[in-house]
C-alpha cells in the first residue's frame, strides 16, 4: 500500500478532509439553527442578520410548557416578586401564565403529546419486537414451506403507504370505538414495525449458532428452555437495536397519528406543526418544542450507530 | 398463505419427548405475527376493496350504492390524478437523483483516511432519523423569505421558496435530499468498503487514470447495493406525505399521497378514495417486488 500513497494521494486525502467538513457542517447547520433557536429570547428569534451570539435562555421551555396570555398591563413590583423564577421568565417576555381560579398553572397541550407519544411508541415497540423475535426464530430454525413468499408478504404490509392502509382502518376504527385511542395508535404502529422487526430479527437469528441449541438438547433441555435461556441472551444486542429502532420509528410517524388522533390520544408530530400559523407563532417555543421531541432520537441515533446500516436495509447487509 | 405454515414437521423430534414438539413451537411463534398482519393489513385492504366500487362517503349516512368500475374509470381518465402522479413523478426523480449525487459523492469523500471518521459518519446520519414532519416544520423557519437562513446565507434577499408554485416542489425535494442523502452515503460506504483493495493496486500498477478505477472498478461493484438504495427510496419518495404536506400547501406540490388524503379525508369522497388506494397500492406492489429481489440479491453475496 505504502507505495501507492504518493504525494497527490496524500493531498488529494487532504481535500477530503476539507470536504467532509464542509459537508457535515451543512448537514449540521438546520439541526444546530433548531437548536439554538430553542434557547433563544423570542425578539432574537427571526432577526436579520441571523443572530448567532446571544445569551442562551430556558424561558422557551417555560413557555412551551405553560398556557400564557398576553399581559394587558406590566405586573406590579408586588406581583413580579411573588412570582416563582419562571413565571419572571414569562413576564420578561410580555406575556404572563394562565392561572385557575385556585391558582394552579395551567398547561398547554405540550406535555400531554409528549406523553402520549411515548406511552404509544413505548407499548407498540415491546408488542412487535416480542411478536418479531419468536417469529424471526421460528422463521430462522424451522423449515416453512413456502418461506420467501412469506417473508415477502411479511415486508410488503410495511410498504404500504400509510394514507392507503389509514382509509378502512379510520372506518374500522369508527365502528369499533378506536378512533383517537392510544390502543388504535398502538396497534397501527405495531402492525407498521412488526414486519420490520420479523426481517431485522431474523438476521440476527441466523448468526447465532445453532450448535448452541443443539447442544442444550442433548443437555436435556426442552426446545422452549434452549430458546428461552441459550437464544435470547444471545440475541439482545440485536433485540436492543430492533427496539430502538422500532421506537424511533413509531415516535417520529405522522400520517396516522394525523388521521386517526385529533386530542385526546394525539402524539407529538401532528400537534407541534399546528401551532405554527395560529397567529403570531413564537418560533422560540415551536423550536423548543421540536428539540425535546429530537433529542431522544438524535442520543438513539448515536448508540445504535455501529448497528444503521443492517437496519436502514432490514437486516440484508450486516458488514 | 398462513395454511402454508401448518406442514408437518417431526413431532418426534428430540426436544418433543419433552415439552412441546418442534412443530407445535414454530407454529406458536410464526402463526400470531401472520394472523396479525392479516386482520390489520389484509383485511382493512379487502374492506377498501369492497369500498372502491361504490360511492360511499363517510361523511353522510347514506348508504354506499354500488357503481361497478366507475370509480377507477372516473379516476383513470381523470387528467387532475395524471398530473398529480405527474408531480410525484418529478418529485421521485429530482429528489432521488439529488439523493444519489450528494449521498453517493460524500460517500466517496469519507472512504479514505479520514480522521474521526465514525463520528463524523454518525453526525451526518442523524437528519434521516429525524421524524420527517418536524423536520418539514423547521425546514420551514430555514426558507422563511423574510427571516431564513437560507436566503441569508445564499443571499438571495426575499426569495420566495413555499410559496412560489414553481419553487415549492424543489424545496420540499432539497429537503428530502438533505435527510435522505445519508441512507444513500450509508449504503455506499458499505459497498465501497467492500470492494477488495487489490483491484486499486492492480489499477495502479496498470497505471489506470482515476476516470478509468471509478467506472470500471468502483461503480460496477458498488452498483447493487447502490440500487438497493435507489430503489428503497423511489419508493419512500413515490409515498411522501408528510414533507410535502407540511412544508406547503401550493397545488404544484400535490403529490398523490396528498390527493388521496384530500380525497379521503378533507372531501369525503371515501368510495373514490379507496379506488385511488388501490392504483397507488398496486404501483407499490410492483416496486416493492423489485426491491426485495435486489435484497435478496446482495444477501447471498
Amino acid at each position: 500500500m505504502a507505495a501507492v500513497t504518493t504525494s497527490t494521494e496524500r493531498s488529494l486525502n487532504k481535500l477530503a478532509i476539507v470536504g467532509v467538513l464542509i459537508v457535515t457542517m451543512i448537514f449540521l447547520a438546520p439541526i444546530y439553527w433548531i437548536a439554538s433557536t430553542a434557547f433563544k429570547p423570542r425578539n432574537l428569534a427571526t432577526t436579520i442578520p441571523p443572530t448567532v451570539l446571544f445569551q442562551p435562555e430556558i424561558s422557551p421551555f417555560v413557555k412551551l410548557f405553560t398556557k400564557r396570555s398576553q399581559l394587558r398591563t406590566a405586573p406590579t413590583p408586588e406581583q413580579y416578586a411573588a412570582a416563582p423564577w419562571w413565571e419572571r421568565l414569562v413576564f420578561d417576555g410580555g406575556e404572563k401564565v394562565v392561572r385557575s381560579g385556585r391558582g394552579e398553572v395551567q398547561w398547554s397541550g405540550y406535555p400531554n403529546r409528549f406523553m402520549n407519544s411515548l406511552i404509544v411508541a413505548i407499548t407498540s415497540t415491546v408488542l412487535a419486537v416480542g411478536m418479531g423475535t419468536f417469529t424471526a426464530y421460528g422463521f430462522s430454525r424451522f423449515k416453512i414451506k413456502g418461506e420467501q413468499d412469506l417473508l415477502f408478504f411479511i415486508l410488503s404490509t410495511r410498504m404500504l403507504p400509510p394514507v392507503v392502509v389509514a382509509i378502512p382502518m379510520f372506518l374500522m376504527y369508527r365502528v369499533v370505538g378506536l378512533n383517537d385511542t392510544h390502543w388504535g395508535l398502538i396497534i397501527l404502529y405495531t402492525a407498521f414495525n412488526l414486519s420490520f422487526s420479523v426481517w431485522l430479527m431474523k438476521g440476527f437469528m441466523d448468526e447465532i449458532p445453532k450448535e448452541y441449541e443443539e447442544a442444550a438438547l442433548v443437555d436435556g433441555y426442552t426446545r422452549m428452555e434452549a430458546f428461552f435461556k441459550i437464544v435470547l441472551p444471545e440475541a439482545a444486542t440485536g433485540i436492543a437495536a430492533t427496539a430502538v429502532f422500532c421506537f424511533i420509528t413509531a415516535w417520529n410517524e405522522y400520517a396516522f397519528a394525523l388521521i386517526m388522533t385529533n386530542r385526546r390520544a394525539q402524539t407529538a408530530p401532528p400537534f407541534i406543526p399546528s401551532q405554527v400559523g395560529s397567529g403570531l407563532s413564537d418560533w422560540t417555543v415551536i423550536a423548543a418544542g421540536t428539540f425535546l421531541f429530537l433529542l431522544p432520537v438524535a442520543i438513539f441515533t448515536f448508540l445504535l450507530r455501529n448497528h444503521l446500516l443492517r437496519g436502514m436495509s432490514f437486516g440484508a447487509i450486516r458488514k | 398463505m398462513a395454511t402454508a405454515v401448518m406442514t408437518t414437521l417431526d413431532p418426534n423430534s428430540r426436544s418433543a419427548a419433552r415439552g412441546m414438539s418442534d412443530l407445535t413451537i414454530r407454529n406458536l411463534f410464526i402463526i400470531p405475527t401472520i394472523v396479525f398482519l392479516i386482520v390489520f393489513n389484509i383485511f382493512p385492504l379487502i374492506y377498501s376493496l369492497g369500498y372502491s366500487f361504490t360511492d360511499f362517503r363517510a361523511s353522510s349516512a347514506a348508504p354506499a350504492n354500488f357503481v361497478g368500475l366507475q370509480n377507477y374509470r372516473e379516476l383513470l381518465n381523470d387528467p387532475f390524478i395524471w398530473s398529480n402522479f405527474a408531480i410525484t413523478a418529478k418529485y421521485v426523480i429530482v429528489s432521488v437523483v439529488g439523493q444519489v449525487v450528494v449521498g453517493f459523492g460524500v460517500a466517496l469523500l469519507l472512504n479514505r483516511d479520514i480522521p474521526l471518521k465514525g463520528l463524523l459518519t454518525t453526525l451526518l446520519l442523524l437528519p434521516m432519523m429525524l421524524s420527517m414532519a418536524v423536520v418539514g416544520l423547521f425546514w420551514k423557519l430555514l426558507y422563511d423569505p423574510s427571516f431564513g437562513i437560507i436566503n441569508y446565507t445564499l443571499g438571495l434577499g426575499s426569495f420566495e421558496w413555499l410559496s412560489n408554485p414553481d419553487m415549492a416542489l424543489y424545496a420540499v425535494a432539497i429537503t428530502d435530499i438533505w435527510m435522505w442523502s445519508p441512507f444513500v452515503m450509508l449504503l455506499s460506504l458499505a459497498g465501497l468498503s467492500a470492494v477488495p483493495k487489490h483491484l486499486y493496486e492492480a489499477a495502479a500498477i496498470d497505471r489506470a487514470g482515476s476516470f478509468y478505477t471509478f467506472f470500471r472498478i468502483t461503480l460496477p461493484l458498488v452498483a447493487p447495493i447502490l440500487m438497493i438504495a435507489i430503489i428503497f427510496r423511489t419508493m419512500e419518495a413515490f409515498k411522501t406525505f408528510d414533507l410535502a404536506y407540511i412544508l406547503t400547501s401550493q397545488p404544484t406540490t400535490e403529490v398523490i399521497s396528498i390527493r388521496l388524503y384530500k380525497m379521503a379525508f378533507q372531501e369525503w369522497q371515501t368510495g373514490r378514495s379507496c379506488a385511488l388506494a388501490y392504483i397507488v397500492l398496486i404501483m407499490i406492489l410492483a416496486i416493492t417486488n423489485i426491491y426485495v429481489k435486489y435484497l435478496n440479491k446482495v444477501k447471498e453475496r
